[in-house]
């Protein structure tokens, strides 16, 4: 019988929670090891075309992304506009704009630079051949058209 | 009743992991986990010289054709997008088999057109499909010849087998200088 005698009324001791922030900190050295500030400001919509076909593109530094879609904002219109940055620009501006890039560089890695571009599904193609013959103008014949993974099964 | 001496009370450490979530959740907010991936094209250097051999001879030229209207003309015949592939591939591999199609792999050409008004999406599709068609003609050499698929080559060790792939294959995909048909 004084085996089942009942506890006079102590509680259950709390939890020890100690060790909690240590797993939350470690998630959080995770994530920012892992991942990269969103350095842009978007402007245009840039909802990208799927592909099979994909590479993955090299070392970020040597990358110029040019945005090409219909602004986010409806007061800037509906027409597709070009985003160099974190600003508005138009065709022509490019080849300015890929010049003054390559000049930040060291002389050697301007070979290797790559024009990332990102173009919304519904564009067409008539800007993104003027912005081709821009590039190509500028001698930066390396492009890659951005798109997702599609995923076959 | 006197003052009992108390020890002094552990630091409460459970808000800790509130101000833990509190930056972990600001890193998952402002930062991104996407590798850029994209389609790469080499486009041709502006030359002032007119291009040179321009009566190619028509049938080593896979004509592909997207109007603003976003549908195919392959070769003048209507086609859909999920035949395209097939027919670049049996145009790259024919060998002189088909009198319509490329007499040896070396020479085949791929010319693409497209309109001003056709979409992105699609331009993206028809040159995906094209650059499948050249990967595919590749491996499948390439497993034939040294059992290893295009990808898996080394670019250090297999550099000769490389190059033996790429002149068997060589990728001629060349795009036509913009026209205006349709309306954009």
């Amino acid at each position: 019988m004084a085996k089942f005698k009942k506890d006079g009324g102590r509680a259950t001791p709390a939890i020890n929670t100690s060790a909690l922030p240590d797993i939350v900190f470690m998630l959080l050295f995770f994530f920012m090891v892992a991942t990269k500030m969103r350095d842009k400001e978007m402007k245009v919509k840039t909802q990208l075309p799927t592909a099979t076909e994909v590479e993955k593109l090299e070392k970020k530094s040597r990358l110029h992304y040019i945005f090409v879609g219909p602004p986010l904002n409806p007061e800037f219109g509906t027409s597709p506009r070009v985003q160099l940055d974190d600003a508005f620009a138009t065709v022509d501006d490019i080849q300015q704009y890929i010049t003054l890039k390559n000049g930040e560089k060291d002389e050697k890695e301007v070979p290797f630079m790559t024009t990332s571009l990102k173009a919304d599904k519904t564009v067409k193609m008539g800007i993104i051949t003027d912005i081709k013959q821009e590039l190509r103008q500028v001698n930066a014949l390396k492009l890659s058209y951005t798109a997702s993974k599609e995923v076959k099964d | 009743m006197g003052s009992r001496r108390r020890d002094i009370p552990e630091i409460n450490a459970g808000s800790m992991a509130d101000i833990a979530f509190l930056l972990l959740v600001f890193f998952l907010v402002t930062t991104t986990m996407d590798i850029p991936t994209g389609l790469q094209v080499a486009l041709p250097p502006i030359s002032e010289e007119p291009p040179e051999d321009s009566k190619q001879k028509k049938r080593e030229v896979l004509e592909v054709l997207v109007n603003a209207a976003d549908q195919l003309l392959v070769e003048g015949s209507p086609l859909t997008i999920d035949r395209l592939q097939q027919k670049t591939i049996d145009h790259l591999t024919n060998e002189g088999k088909d009198p319509t199609l490329s007499t040896t792999s070396t020479a085949a050409i791929v010319s693409l057109k497209n309109d001003r008004g056709t979409s992105y999406d699609m331009y993206v599709q028809v040159y995906n499909e094209l650059t499948a068609a050249y990967n595919r003609v590749r491996d499948d050499y390439s497993m034939q010849e040294y059992g290893k698929s295009y990808k898996d080559l080394d670019p250090q060790r297999d550099k000769d087998k490389i190059k033996e792939v790429k002149k068997k294959y060589p990728r001629k995909l060349s795009e036509a200088e913009p026209v205006s048909i349709g309306s954009e």
